[in-house]
């Protein structure tokens, strides 16, 4: 039954946004159509899945790591963010442009600080016992500002009209497209090894199962001596690791410079691909596929039919509060009890 | 006469086993009836369809001649019916009368319900002052609270599950008195036990469970506890085999003037605590449960560690500071008294419970875990254990109580450790088992080991150790060599007051008084 939950979801999903564009006044089929098929009928739109679900998928895998020690990241968008200005530091300031080092380098600093924004939240948790969810969402914030500040400030481009964005990106420090008629590159294999590594150490490693036993029962990891800090530190780090290599391919994929939006909310978006995909390596590719189909569809009845563009985001709180839904369901039943048992 | 409660073949069955099949019994008004049977025979789930509960597959439930119709705990008080638990569900941090009021239907009148309270537990020897806190009380007070809760609506049956695991001998006599003085007042009184001796000195009549089968009926004052031991376990038991101790020369764990505040607000002080324990022997913790025990176990086991290593030695080496994890590598095991959450995790399967802490019996091999390792290891225990279980892939919450303790208490075993500290290792364990558990922990303690066993059951301790530490209100005694010792006096000392005829300490402010 663990396993029919997000199907059940999903389902409902499409029943509750049916009735939702019924409501709005379109033909629920049609709309649904254009939702959920339109975006796969061309190799485009099979590229530009790949594409949003590649950083949606490694981004999970980041955060299930530390999900499955009840460690609670909810700032990989933020993660992302520093990530992919570390990246485009390098990138922009790189002494020798030419290098055929510096797309390794930039992957490296973007994972660096993305672990390093992390470790922020790890360093308060383990240290003083702050609340990590309240942290990583704060600093989420202060990193999209700093954002901001930069390309609207130090690193706006001088020959760029004003605009608040950097320089472009030399082609040394960007992703080869596989085909230049679409977007998709080569860092979706940047992903896969992710979803790999995710399930050999979540599945099979020793630290994994460390981890799992701290997220299923503390007083079990502490009665063994598994020492609940790593499990913060390990969580926090792999998430941010994960998210900042995410930023980065966004800039040396699709983005090429930075501007002060970057990101259409993949770092929250991941949170919800990580629990329809019950923080399993698999589940999450199956639930990047989907969300990533969400963002798309989104764009799609916005092109088609008009449709408002918050209408991606709607679908996805009415994905995850029914996911929810459903585990509870099954793991627990409604029951009338008599006034005075 | 018609009986106050019959019932006529209940049948329940679970996925996998027979609960309760074809049971039958029936108890008078007045009468005390016990319901003897080992972990696992199915009283609990007889408890739980008596009152309501649980339903039945199969057979009905009369009370006073009528079955009982849509058959819920409500209906079941509402018939008079009341049952206590083994464990309680009292909230720490508010009086006594607040505590009651909570379950009583009917109007807010804490007045009125602290003059019932004080008459009621007065009236049956067990006073209780109805304004204290319940974190103030003493297990045994905490158990009169339930028992007035349940006395308040004057029940016409009072059922109670194991009640006497965390009394002293003292304490058990009074509650004695209490329930004779409430059957001869007319309420029938369902007694649930594996303790014969208690079975014979309280109870009229008894229905012993082996398997979910009713095998047999007794009159326990007229039986022996040799043929009463037979019918709970269905052969003999074996003997037990214990020779002398030669303890070895140096203590392999060694105390010295440890004192420490408690982790939370309710815990115990533990006050220059010293003690030591030796490879070969087993040494005893007595003491009533809530008197330092958990916070004491906490520091030996490394899961709170200390800021001065050399006030606990392994070995004579330091080992304060070091947790548990560092602890074991010098040769510790240790089973806790918690086992689901603690000593295991509930939703992993067991080879999973078998690596937290066997890993490094080469359950890992290069940062992986060794799944077919883990997986024969935990096979091991549970055949060596004879644990209950669908194998090595069932999740530890899926197993008995006492079934999960055998296997946890194997896989420290297993580890072959040179110090075996073990909480409780008997509690919810049938007769069988204990006396396996019991007999695995001597050969370990005779082949080299030093075991220091923490317990709140008296016979227990008797049975299987050298020596003998009691704990009470956060302080350790002297050692008590068992020859030289009675239950007597170590049941004193577990109260560590004269006032024998309460039975039990309080640790709370008339203690505190006491002292000054």
């Amino acid at each position: 039954m663990r396993v029919a939950a997000p199907i059940i979801a999903t389902v409902l999903t499409l029943i509750v946004g049916s009735i939702l564009f019924a409501v709005l006044g379109y033909d629920p089929l049609a709309t649904l159509s254009a939702f959920f098929l339109a975006p796969l009928n061309s190799i485009n739109g099979l590229s530009e899945l790949l594409l949003k679900a590649s950083p949606l998928i490694l981004i999970a895998c980041g955060l299930a790591v530390g999900f499955r020690a009840n460690v609670w990241n909810i700032g990989a968008e933020g993660q992302l963010v520093i990530g992919a200005i570390a990246a485009c530091g390098v990138g922009l300031f790189y002494p020798d442009p030419e290098s055929r080092l510096l797309l390794p380098f930039m992957m490296l600093a973007g994972a660096l600080a993305g672990m390093a924004w992390a470790a922020i939240p790890a360093f308060l948790r383990t240290r003083m016992s702050t609340n990590e969810i309240l942290v990583t969402l704060m600093l989420t914030y202060i990193a999209t500002l700093f954002l901001s500040w930069l390309v609207h400030g130090p690193w706006r481009d001088p020959a760029g009209f004003n605009y608040p964005q950097t320089a472009l990106l030399p082609a040394t420090a960007m992703f080869e497209p596989f085909d230049y008629s679409y977007r998709l590159n080569g860092s979706v294999f940047i992903t896969v090894v992710a979803v790999f590594a995710m399930w050999l150490f979540t599945d099979r490693s020793f630290l994994g199962y460390k981890m799992s036993v701290s997220g299923a029962a503390p007083l079990a990891a502490r009665y063994a001596g598994f020492a609940e800090s790593s499990a913060v530190w390990i969580g926090l780090l792999a998430g941010g690791a994960a998210a900042g290599i995410a930023g980065m391919a966004e800039l040396s994929g699709p983005l090429g410079q930075l501007s002060p939006q970057i990101s259409p909310g993949y770092g929250f978006a991941a949170i919800i691909v990580a629990f329809i995909g019950r923080l399993n390596a698999f589940g999450i590719v199956l639930g990047g596929l989907l969300m990533s189909l969400l963002f798309l569809g989104g764009e799609s009845v916005q092109m088609t039919l008009g449709l408002s563009a918050s209408l991606t985001r709607i679908f996805q709180g009415i994905l995850l509060f029914l996911l929810l839904a459903a585990d509870f369901f099954i793991f627990y039943r409604l029951r009338r009890i008599p006034e005075h048992a | 006469m018609t009986p106050r409660l019959e019932l006529r073949s209940i049948t329940k069955r679970y996925p996998g086993i027979v609960a309760n099949d074809d049971i039958s019994l029936s108890i008078m008004p007045g009468e005390i009836h016990a319901v003897l049977g080992e972990n696992g025979a199915g009283k609990s789930t007889l408890m739980k369809i008596i009152y309501g509960a649980v339903q039945a597959d199969a057979g009905e439930i009369l009370c006073d001649g009528k079955p009982i119709p849509a058959h819920t705990p409500a209906v079941s008080r509402a018939l008079g019916i009341e049952m206590v638990y083994q464990h309680f569900a009292l909230f720490e941090s508010v009086t006594v009368v607040e505590n009651i009021a909570l379950s009583v239907a009917g109007s807010f009148d804490l007045a009125g319900l602290s003059r019932q309270i004080s008459e009621l537990s007065n009236r049956y020897g067990m006073p209780i002052d109805p304004q204290r806190r319940v974190h103030d009380l003493s297990v045994g007070e905490r158990q009169r609270v339930e028992i007035v809760r349940c006395l308040l609506q004057t029940p016409k049956l009072l059922i109670l599950d194991e009640p006497t695991s965390v009394l002293t001998p003292q304490a058990v006599q009074k509650l004695f008195g209490t329930l004779r003085q409430l059957a001869a007042e007319g309420c029938s009184i369902l007694y649930i036990s594996h303790k014969l001796d208690e079975v014979q000195a309280l109870c009229d009549s008894a229905t012993v469970l082996r398997n979910g089968r009713v095998t047999g009926t007794a009159r326990p004052k007229e039986t022996s506890a040799h043929e009463l031991a037979r019918l709970m376990v269905g052969a003999e038991l074996p003997e037990m085999h214990m020779s002398p101790a030669i303890p070895g020369e140096k203590p392999v764990l060694s105390v010295a003037a440890l004192s420490a505040s408690p982790a939370d607000t309710y815990g115990v002080d533990l006050k220059d605590i010293s003690l030591s324990v030796h490879g070969g022997e087993i040494v005893g913790l007595a003491g009533v449960s809530g008197n330092g025990q958990a916070e004491l176990i906490a520091l030996l086991s490394g899961e709170r560690t200390l800021r001065r290593s050399e006030t606990i030695r392994i070995d004579g080496k330091p080992v304060g500071h070091l947790n548990a994890s560092e602890r074991r590598k010098l040769g510790l095991a240790f089973v806790p008294e918690e086992r689901l959450g603690r000593g295991a995790v509930p939703t992993h399967a067991l080879w999973e419970n078998a690596v937290l802490t066997a890993h490094r019996a080469g359950l890992t091999r290069h940062g992986l875990v060794d799944r077919s390792r883990a997986s024969n290891f935990a096979k091991g225990i549970i055949e060596r254990f004879k644990v209950k279980a669908n194998g090595p892939q069932s999740t530890a919450q899926s197993l008995s109580g006492g079934n999960l303790q055998k296997f946890i208490v194997g896989r420290e075993i297993e580890l072959a450790p040179k110090l075996f500290l073990v909480a409780q290792p008997t509690w919810g364990v049938d007769v069988g088992a204990a006396a396996f558990i019991r007999q695995t922990i001597i050969d370990l303690s005779r082949a080299g080991a030093a075991v220091l066993v923490i317990s709140e059951e008296l016979d227990e301790l008797f049975e299987i150790c050298d020596r003998l530490y009691v704990i009470c209100q956060g302080q350790v005694s002297q050692s008590l060599a068992r020859s030289r010792t009675s239950r007597e006096e170590v049941g004193l000392m577990m109260t560590r007051t004269e006032r024998s005829e309460r039975g039990e300490i309080s640790m709370g402010r008339d203690a505190i008084a006491l002292q000054n």
